[in-house]
């Protein structure tokens, strides 16, 4: 073993390299998740991470990938350092590699700080409790799945379907109101293709909000193992806008399959145990500690509201991605390939769909008084809808009651005036709750058990058309 | 091994440290890692190697760095001042943390987890002289309004009383009284400490006969639990786990709740303190944190602490059940706890049992839900406690055939299933009425039957009449609903008023939230009768749609959200008016037959 007194010099050491990991002789004094400076045998600095460490091996994880790294020509450099980014307000209006170098040929920022990527936890106690509504103009979300500020609310889709698009429009549109100021977005992109970040940049462009967005690119080119990094370094930006400079941030991330496609691929390079369908057993709390980092701190002004994007292989909602990530998320928003083919944009079955933070932020003074008992009314009625419908997909039309036939007239002008909107159309709250109340008009008011018989003689249209009548 | 042996740090991986030189070293011991002073679990010995889980972040430390044995297991400190507070899976104040170091917890922060300046007034109960065993009862501290804290003799301690201190206020530090044991004296004081993995002494298993009430109301009429009981909450995700833990938390009626976020959600957390903080328990007209003990271990916290903190949870429980309380412990999610073990385990790269959880995850459930039961404490004195756990289960996918749900469901007498159909319908609570049981049902019958004579019956009914639907429902999906007559319509028509009027309850609402066990049958029955008269008007020649079109349909609808005060009488003139409608009906029906 080599002494403390040689760390920060140069180490020809390496034993063993191994998928994304490089396996070294020890040094003492050598900590855990310390920062490693890897020299490539053609002069290259690449950077790298301690994530195992012995009396005889240290383990490095390379964040460039190990592909041109030899065994006998390649230099280990021990740094001393745990991984800290530099932040400043000028990191608006950038656009950073996935391991946070400049990537649109500006200069290195100069820091106001510098932040470690692992964040310590917020103290459960020390948050605020989310209560705030941000209306995103989506009706099936403002209505149905409210997202409030300080959620973290992911977007479960499937390839193909139009989840930038959505992405892109709640970006857009979203806003707290009453409040002056806009979102700050943090957009951590994890091996999406080029012209994807494009799509994203363009947009923002566009909508001249380039000055309020910070971005990080992990290409699909570039390498996996980078992913690991990129959403913390985007969170540890997150929390420095929020909670030192008082911004409300809005974070992005896609696409987290990809980022647990890498943390599988590390851990089969350490041979560890497999957990369901070879990613790791302890996948849910390293998730965890990326989706935990949203929130607001009482008495503090900033937030940190979280939208992570996921491709599910197969479109399968139990797939551990998708199913870890639902399980730590405050709810979750489901496309659906059904509704894609025929045309309805934005493709939302909303059954399957739940914001758990609604119920705080909704109701008199933040929306509406009606929009609870509106919003499960709605669900039940096309949860009924959808049960009538395929009673009549199987024993035809003759099997339904009147009421039966009702309910399917409901469903299918909810999907069509309810769900569907275009892709820049702005809808306030207003707007999409008087359209639930249209449809519901549908229904015999009998049938309306989940609202308070004040609510619908102040809300329904037959009542309102009597009064102004 | 004391403070002065030394070993050094041979390897860290994540949460786990290897350390070498460990001699004298045990089981489950605390250990001190490095200048930081990470405090540890020692999880396996191997010579003088020991491997050592840590509690917090080890990120940082080195290789070389001096390790520290404590000599002692974890352990829970246990006197006055624990009600009311949110501790983290090893029992640190985050109240206390927070106000001290700021919003974020960062490595190392220490503070006792009970206040050591307050002062607490203690009355002796005790006299000089009398030879006291474990649980004998010192004295008492009024804790809360709601709490009268037996200060007893801990459980391993026992010899004659050689001094007892007056009446007064005093600190958990103070000495309160002296006990001349087989070696040596002794000083008690309002507070020791326990070991959370050791499972404290009582004298008797007793039988389970009381039901802990919920105010839910088809928990309590279809699927009951004992005080002392286990029950197990399974669901997919956002099927509503969390929010039937809350609002039983609320509601229950045990003396002492403990509530254990283990691996759950910050928001949710925070939602629950603040919400609890401002509730107030109706019936007894005092701030519901008066009762309540918060163990808060969010998911991005350190697994180690979150495997620990189930059992920090049950040994507060335990303490109390001493003393001869009631207590429930909801401990959401015991899936996390169980991915810790897990996670743990592979780290130690045992062997794996099924889907990767350790061989001996069913021997761990087994420990920890055989902490729970209805007890007759230790001490000399007769008293009774009893310890509910209610336990939320995570599967994955929804899956009800993983291993946790399995083992867990051997143990458990009271499954609630939560199905993804009636969440999606947003019908809450979501329990499915055909998957779930309570095997207690037989137990508490006598219970139940001085409250309401025929309370089975109602019950039993009630069931049928689902299953009635269920099976008419597959029928009508072959061959259409055009066959039906009005007689089988009306089991329709019932069930779904069984299910909208009665077994969904809003737990947000001001009256809906909490339904009293005689409000709970009154409803069960009118809603009965309204299905046998409809039977019977049928019967007699009246159509289904006259019968659905009475005003009296509309009012059973409103009965769950009269408030329990004016129920009984609301319910009475609901009755006669449903007599006389029916009666109409049936009039007029034979009249227009005889004509």
């Amino acid at each position: 073993m080599s002494s403390i007194a040689n760390a920060g010099l140069k180490f020809f050491t390496v034993k063993e390299i191994t998928g994304p990991l490089l396996l070294c002789e020890s040094v003492t004094g050598v900590s855990y998740g310390e920062v490693v400076r890897v020299l490539t045998p053609t002069g290259d600095e690449q950077n790298g991470q301690v994530i195992d460490t012995s009396d005889k091996v240290t383990v490095i994880q390379v964040f460039e990938g190990t592909s041109g790294l030899n065994v006998d020509a390649t230099a280990v450099r021990f740094t001393g350092e745990t991984i800290k980014l530099p932040v400043s307000m000028d990191m608006l209006g950038r656009m950073f590699t996935g391991s946070g170098k400049p990537a649109d040929g500006g200069p290195d920022i100069i820091p106001e700080d510098y932040l470690d990527v692992h964040a310590a936890t917020i103290n459960p106690y020390s948050r605020a409790h989310p209560s705030k509504f941000i209306q995103t103009g989506v009706s099936v979300i403002d209505g149905l799945n409210t997202l409030l500020l300080g959620q973290k609310l992911p977007l479960l889709s499937g390839t193909g379907l139009p989840h930038k698009l959505l992405a892109s429009q709640i970006v857009r549109q979203a806003k707290v109101v009453g409040e002056e100021e806009g979102f700050t977005i943090v957009f951590a992109a994890m091996g999406i293709t080029g012209d994807e970040v494009k799509f994203f940049r363009d947009d923002f462009l566009k909508m001249g909000a380039m000055s309020r967005v910070v971005m990080f690119v992990n290409l699909a080119e570039d390498p996996a193992i980078e992913r690991i990094l990129t959403p913390r370094l985007a969170l540890t930006t997150a929390e420095y806008l929020a909670f030192e400079q008082n911004l409300n941030v809005l974070v992005i991330l896609v696409d987290m399959t990809n980022y647990c496609e890498a943390l599988r691929e590390i851990s089969a390079a350490l041979r560890e145990i497999p957990g369901r369908r070879g990613y790791p057993g302890y996948m849910y709390t390293d998730l965890a500690t990326i989706y935990e980092r949203a929130g607001i701190i009482r008495g503090q002004k900033g937030s940190v509201t979280q939208m992570p994007i996921l491709t599910m292989p197969d479109d399968d909602v139990t797939h551990p991605i998708a199913d870890l990530t639902s399980y730590i998320t405050e709810g979750q928003i489901i496309l659906d390939r059904g509704m894609a083919k025929r045309g309805i944009y934005p493709p939302i079955n909303p059954l399957p769909c739940l914001s758990r933070l609604m119920d705080k932020g909704i109701g008199p003074n933040k929306t509406r008084g009606d929009h609870k008992q509106l919003s499960d009314q709605l669900y039940y009625a096309y949860s009924e809808g959808k049960i009538v419908q395929g009673t009549a997909m199987v024993s035809g039309e003759k099997a339904l009651t009147n009421t039966d036939k009702l309910y399917l007239k409901f469903l299918e002008r909810f999907e069509k005036e309810f769900i569907s909107q275009s892709f820049d159309e702005n809808r306030d709250i207003e707007e999409t709750l008087n359209i639930g109340w249209s449809l519901l008009s549908i229904l015999p008011e009998t049938e309306l058990t989940r609202i308070d018989p004040a609510i619908i003689k102040e809300y329904h249209p037959h009542y309102k058309q009597l009064s102004s009548g | 091994m004391s403070e002065t042996t030394v070993g050094t740090v041979s390897r860290i991986a994540g949460s786990f440290v290897t350390a070498k030189h460990m001699t004298g070293s045990r089981m489950f011991e605390l250990a001190k890692v490095g200048e930081a002073g990470i405090i540890g679990e020692i999880i396996r010995l191997e010579g003088d190697v020991a491997v050592i889980q840590a509690y917090e972040e080890t990120e940082g430390l080195k290789l070389g760095e001096k390790v520290f044995g404590t000599g002692k297991p974890l352990s829970v400190e246990l006197g006055p001042g624990l009600i009311g507070q949110i501790f983290d899976g090893v029992q640190r104040p985050l109240t206390v943390i927070s106000d001290t170091f700021g919003p974020l917890i960062q490595r190392g922060v220490e503070a006792p987890a009970l206040d050591r300046k307050k002062k607490w007034y203690f009355q002796p109960k005790m006299k000089k002289g009398i030879k006291a065993i474990g649980g004998d009862l010192l004295g008492i501290v009024q804790e809360t309004p709601l709490v009268k804290h037996g200060i007893i003799v801990p459980p391993n301690v026992g010899g004659v009383v050689e001094d007892i201190c007056s009446e007064g206020d005093y600190t958990i530090a103070d000495p309160i009284a002296e006990i001349r044991t087989a070696e040596g004296v002794k000083r008690l004081f309002l507070m020791h400490t326990w070991p959370v993995r050791r499972p404290r002494p009582y004298k008797a298993m007793l039988p389970l006969t009381m039901p802990l009430l919920s105010g839910q109301r088809i928990i309590d009429s279809f699927f009951p639990v004992a005080k002392g009981g286990i029950a197990a909450i399974t669901g997919g995700f956002g099927t509503g786990k969390t929010v039937v833990l809350q609002t039983l938390a609320i509601w229950i009626d045990a003396d002492i709740v403990i509530y254990i976020g283990c691996g759950e959600r910050g928001n949710e957390m925070a939602d629950v303190l603040e919400r609890f903080s401002k509730l107030k328990i109706t019936r007894l007209d005092q701030p519901l944190m008066s009762r309540t003990i918060f163990v808060a271990n969010v998911s991005n916290m350190p697994i180690v602490a979150r495997e620990a903190s189930i059992y920090t949870g049950i040994t507060l429980a335990e303490y109390y059940r001493d003393m001869g309380y009631n207590v429930a412990v909801m401990a959401d999610s015991t899936s996390r706890w169980a991915e810790a073990l897990r996670e743990i385990s592979g780290r130690l790269e045992e062997m794996p049992g099924e889907e990767g959880y350790p061989a001996y995850l069913a021997s761990r459930l087994a420990e920890f839900y055989a902490r729970a039961g209805h007890v007759q404490s230790i001490g000399s004195e007769e008293r009774e406690g009893s310890i509910t756990v209610l336990a939320a289960i995570s599967p994955p996918g929804g899956d009800f055939s993983e291993p946790v749900t399995t083992n867990t469901l051997r143990l458990a007498k009271v499954f609630w299933a939560l199905d993804f159909a009636l969440a999606h319908r947003r019908h809450f609570p979501a329990i499915n009425w055909f998957m779930s049981y309570s095997e207690y049902l037989h137990m508490l019958e006598p219970w139940f039957t001085n409250v309401e004579r025929d309370w089975q019956k109602l019950s039993e009914e009630a069931r049928t009449l689902l299953k009635e639907e269920e099976e008419l429902r597959e029928i009508v999906a072959l061959i259409g609903a055009e066959i039906l007559g009005d007689k089988q319509r009306s089991i329709f028509e019932a069930a779904k008023m069984l299910k909208e009027y009665f077994l969904l309850q809003n737990a947000f609402h001001p009256v809906d939230s909490y339904c009293p066990i005689d409000k709970t049958y009154r409803m069960l029955r009118t809603l009965l009768k309204f299905y046998k008269k409809t039977k019977t008007a049928i019967d007699s020649g009246v159509s289904l749609t006259k019968i659905l079109s009475l005003s009296v349909r509309e009012e059973l609808s409103r009965l769950k959200t009269i408030p329990s005060k004016e129920f009984n009488e609301a319910n009475l003139e609901l009755n006669r008016e449903m007599d006389e409608q029916f009666e109409k009906l049936i009039s007029e029906a034979s009249g227009s037959e005889s004509t």
